[in-house]
């Protein structure tokens, strides 16, 4: 072993372990075995349910949604800051992050007050037939909100870092502005946008806050996967709580799997293109 | 940064076309993020600025707001010693393990909140693991204040290690090994190149921590147990009012937290404009 110059290895290290021992795994640990203490019977019961598998594909198939979504506006708002120059495009630029630092409580409850059939939007969405406070839609547009930093801030370095000589080429080889932006930009993109998509998606899966406002909160209808957890706790029901929580979080762990492997091939990517 | 080599001048139909994404892209700004911020301080205003004093001086919202400020003083500091353990130990030696330590550290930004509070309800709760214990020498950590702490911390654990390590990384350690050749005692080096060096990044994910644990909603919402003037932070009062049909009393809570939301951005896109350098480039991340 070589001798080290710099102190205090074993304090820091022992103290990020125990520290992220007692604040993190071990909490980890009960639900893993309050999950696992209802069975195979009880788990197939549960996911059996209409109620949860309702809830669970409303939280699953909006957040898809929602993250495709801002798939599509965040590489838009991303390619219009970095791209092109307007006055109060760095105030814009800062107000990106607004879902980052907004309470969800506080998002949740300005979003529903909006759109509500008396709400700003809500009274020209109403006469037009669409109504999204109180509805699967309103879950939606609360998943866009919190979801859409995560696409821009993931885009917005390597759009800026994008070599422009090789749109130059394409362009000075007669293809036009579209088919340079659908060819050669877009795949160029394509490992970045898909991690900021699943981040976003993560996000909007487990989102709590911002949602349960809006929702309106029907079973079968409106209620999401973590509404129900906390209804399950408020009616003692531990075992099911920990059960239905111990599946969403290991979908989030196949999410966050993902993200990191995309996050090595696109860096890779980047190395073979350099 | 305009492009150097555009060898084309840029035509009328590509202007519009620009123009176009632009009006697109501010419109989408103004109606998703813009209007619902809006919204949040014309609704606290709307019964006129007496009432909104009213609604902000009951005593159950001063004790929420005591004891949101309570519990941002004790995460925050903690997840800050932390961060910076971890980021040491991280960026300067080798040892096995790292990459699982560091997908751990990241770890509680792809819990959902909720289960972020279910896990301690889980633990401490009258039914969970040390539940029989806490009762029977009488501890309470749910439903009181140590378990809005522990939620709290949970959910903010990654953001001050997340600052720090890609920037200690660049950074590397040639500095302060030349300060313990020179002689300097173990927090001399500390305190005298290696804090120096990332105090911007420091303040950068302090400042994010501060935000979150202070707005934090879903976790510490399970924990609470909703106990009026003596578990309930701003945000858990925000929602009482709200579901009480109180909507000034509601957006006027709300109100101070959009504004603790609004520094924050300010004070980080500042960081970001003048000290951008040494705060380094970092990943995009749950905040």
């Amino acid at each position: 072993m070589r001798h080290r110059v710099l102190p205090g290895f074993g304090i820091s290290l022992g103290y990020a372990l125990a520290y992220l021992g007692l604040i993190v795994l071990l909490p980890l640990a009960a639900l893993g075995w309050k999950a696992s203490g209802i069975g195979i019977a009880g788990l197939t019961h549960l996911l059996g349910a209409p109620r949860t598998l309702a809830a669970l594909r409303l939280s699953i198939g909006g957040a898809l949604l929602a993250a495709l979504f801002n798939v599509v506006i965040g590489l838009l708002v991303g390619w219009v800051l970095v791209r092109y120059r307007f006055p109060g495009r760095r105030l814009f630029d800062a107000l990106v992050d607004l879902p980052f630092a907004l309470p969800t409580a506080v998002a949740g409850i300005a979003l529903s007050t909006l759109y509500a059939p008396n709400g700003w939007l809500g009274q020209w969405l109403e006469p037009l037939g669409i109504k999204v406070a109180y509805t699967p839609l309103g879950v939606f547009v609360a998943m866009v909100f919190v979801g859409f930093p995560f696409v821009v801030r993931t885009l917005q370095p390597v759009l800026a870092s994008l070599e422009r000589d090789v749109e130059e080429a394409a362009e000075s080889l007669g293809a036009q502005r579209w088919q340079t932006f659908f060819r050669v930009i877009l795949p160029m993109l394509a490992p970045t946008l898909l991690t900021g998509f699943a981040l976003a998606l993560a996000r909007a899966m487990g989102e709590y806050g911002s949602v349960i406002f809006i929702a309106g909160n029907l079973p079968m209808h409106s209620e999401i996967a973590p509404l129900l957890i906390v209804q399950k706790l408020e009616q003692f029901d531990y075992a099911g709580a920990a059960a239905l929580g111990a599946v969403m979080l290991l979908l989030s762990f196949a999410l966050l799997v993902m993200v990191s492997l995309l996050q090595r091939w696109s860096g890779r990517w980047a190395e073979r293109t350099r | 940064m305009t492009a150097p080599l555009r060898s084309r001048p840029v035509g009328w139909p590509r202007r519009l076309a620009h123009g176009g994404l632009i009006l697109v892209a501010l419109v989408f700004l103004v109606l998703f993020l813009l209007l619902p911020l809006a919204t949040v301080f014309v609704e606290a205003f709307r019964q006129g600025i007496a009432a909104y004093v009213v609604a902000i001086k009951q005593p159950e919202a001063l004790a929420a707001i005591r004891l949101t400020l309570i519990v941002a003083a004790i995460a925050v500091p903690l997840n800050l010693i932390f961060g910076i353990a971890a980021a040491w130990a991280m960026t300067r030696f080798e040892f096995r393990g790292k990459a699982l330590l560091g997908a751990l550290i990241d770890l509680p930004f792809s819990v959902s909140p909720v289960i972020s509070g279910l896990v301690y309800v889980l633990l401490f709760g009258a039914q969970g693991w040390f539940g029989p214990w806490l009762d029977a020498h009488g501890v309470k950590i749910i439903f009181a204040v140590p378990g809005l702490v522990l939620a709290t911390i949970f959910v903010t654990l990654p953001f001050v290690a997340r600052e720090l390590i890609p920037l200690m990384q660049a950074q590397g350690s040639e500095e302060e090994q030349a300060a313990r050749v020179l002689g300097a005692s173990g927090w001399q080096m500390f305190f005298r190149v290696t804090l120096p060096n990332i105090r911007w990044a420091l303040l950068y994910g302090v400042l994010l921590c501060n935000a979150r644990a202070m707005g934090e909603f879903g976790a510490v919402s399970v924990v609470s147990g909703h106990i009026r003037g003596l578990t309930t932070t701003m945000p858990l009062e925000v929602e009482m009012r709200y579901n009480e049909y109180d909507y000034v009393g509601a957006f006027a809570v709300a109100s101070l937290l959009a504004l603790l939301a609004l520094i924050t951005l300010a004070a980080k896109t500042l960081l970001e404009w003048r000290y951008g350098d040494e705060i380094a480039a970092h990943a995009p991340g749950g905040h």
